[in-house]
């Protein structure tokens, strides 16, 4: 977690943007945003922006990567420059590398990959403006943009992110909340399959305080998931 | 890694455990015996060897100096990298640290970082502008199953005896331990060996501070965990933290 500081983020139990503590912020979900990709979606969580693209199934380069019983699925997450407070230098660093991997390990439980034998689907997430959840965002985007792809899915993967601020457990942690709080869980869950696909965890939690941000984030993902299905509905009604 | 383990061998895994039973006989909250060996690194400000069963993880601290981060002026710096050096596995290549070696390191820095092991607040030596880095660099040279583990505690036993010349005994306060676990089916082991590794449906590190609370999480692997399943690792690597944390030297 982010630096200790005198930031008071409760007060008379609200946070620092007025919510209550099992608040999300507000969420906006669209499919297919893209002219290109084979599939896509823009996510928005209060102030974190992501964009998902998927391209694939397709041939995949290099040929040595080709996996005979299923398709390879490759997640690459960039934080654009501008996104943050401070230009971020472009391309991968290390955190990226990281959330690349746990990304793809989220979205691989839920994917029909041995129907698509010998192939490659590459799922790009860009995120254009960052407050907090960035990770979650993106895994949010990039199961849309999977399903918008005509993909063959056992469910939608839907994620946020859950912790402790001034010692009381928080949904959906804003940039400050990240910065300064005491723990940030982000958690990825497909609702119909009752699996959790990603669990990662900093800071500090007692064993109570992990149940309730359990509790707390699979209840955000279950309200998140209900978007989504009405995004993915609303592209279609369009293409009619 | 798959294809190379032959059918076999996961049929023996898989079948094993379905009986309630391990390959190497061990019950499935049990580690493979550990060693560790400390600091007979001499050009390390601090150095350990771990060996859960065959693996080894050779852990060196460096310490330098350097300028402090804006938003810590007066805190010294912590750096952990992994390496997976080829000599270990004939599936680590050489070459700059892959997403498997980046995972390590970032979830053992998170476990020591996040406990707040190291009182970074003294190292600074003149606040925004000279403070202590403490270099971690954890070396894989021998894989056999769970280097998370080896690795992590290798750098929490290094840390505990790094001597910083003309400055004294690194300021080190916690012992954050981590306990890693495979699924693998229905059934879920602490200390995954190699053979279960290459079978398993998903990974979990749960790292437990001493004080009972939990610090840093990691699930990995292209499977899945239910939310008991998590809330039961977390409970068995409480329990087992316990035991691991007295044998840090």
């Amino acid at each position: 977690m982010g630096k200790s500081s005198d930031i008071k983020l409760i007060t008379d139990g609200k946070r620092i943007d007025g919510r209550k503590p099992n608040e999300l912020r507000p969420v906006k979900i669209k499919a297919g945003v893209l002219e290109r990709a084979d599939g896509s979606a823009y996510v928005e969580v209060g102030g974190t922006h992501a964009i998902a693209a998927v391209y694939g199934p397709r041939t995949l380069h290099p040929r040595h990567l080709v996996n005979a019983q299923k398709a390879v699925l490759r997640t690459k997450y960039d934080m654009a420059p501008f996104s943050v407070d401070d230009r971020k230098r472009p391309g991968p660093d290390r955190r990226s590398i990281e959330i690349s991997k746990v990304t793809r390990e989220a979205l691989e439980p839920v994917i029909f990959l041995e129907q698509y034998k010998k192939t490659g689907i590459d799922v790009f997430i860009e995120i254009l403006q960052s407050d907090g959840g960035t990770r979650v965002a993106g895994i949010t985007a990039a199961s849309v943009a999977l399903a918008d792809a005509g993909i063959a899915m056992r469910d939608l993967v839907a994620a946020c992110a859950a912790g402790k601020v001034d010692d009381t457990v928080v949904l959906d942690l804003c940039g400050k909340e990240d910065n300064f709080g005491q723990a940030d869980m982000p958690i990825a869950y497909a609702p119909n399959e009752d699996k959790i696909t990603l669990l990662q965890m900093d800071g500090d939690f007692t064993e109570e305080e992990f149940e309730t941000a359990l509790k707390y984030a699979l209840d955000g993902t279950k309200r998140i998931y209900e978007l989504q299905k009405k995004a993915l509905k609303e592209r279609y009604e369009k293409n009619e | 890694m798959n294809k190379i383990i032959p059918e076999l061998v996961r049929n023996s895994v898989i079948g094993s455990i379905k009986e309630g039973k391990r390959l190497d006989g061990r019950a499935f909250d049990e580690y493979r015996p550990i060693e560790i060996e400390i600091g007979d690194l001499g050009k390390a400000e601090g150095s350990a060897r771990v060996k859960i069963g065959n693996t080894r993880v050779e852990c060196g601290v460096k310490i330098g100096e350097g300028e402090p981060y804006p938003d810590s002026p007066d805190e010294g710096i912590l750096t952990v990298n992994a390496e997976l050096v080829p000599m270990a596995s004939p599936y680590f290549q050489p070459g700059p640290p892959d997403e498997r070696a980046i995972e390590l390191a970032r979830v053992v820095d998170r476990g020591i970082r996040e406990s707040k092991s190291i009182e970074l607040k003294k190292l600074c030596i003149t606040p925004e502008e000279l403070v202590k880095v403490v270099y971690i660099d954890a070396y894989v040279l021998d894989y056999d199953g769970n280097y998370i583990d080896a690795a992590a505690f290798a750098a929490v036993n290094a840390l505990q005896h790094t001597e910083i010349p003309e400055f004294g005994k690194l300021p080190v306060v916690k012992k954050p331990i981590s306990n890693t676990f495979a699924k693998i089916g229905d059934a879920i082991v602490l200390d995954p060996s190699l053979e279960e590794e290459s079978v398993m449906d998903a990974r979990l590190t749960v790292t437990i501070e001493d004080n009972g609370h939990v610090c840093a999480m990691q699930k990995g692997g292209s499977g899945y965990f239910t939310a008991d399943e998590i809330k039961n690792c977390i409970k068995t690597a409480k329990r087992k933290t316990k035991e691991i944390r007295k044998l840090v030297k």
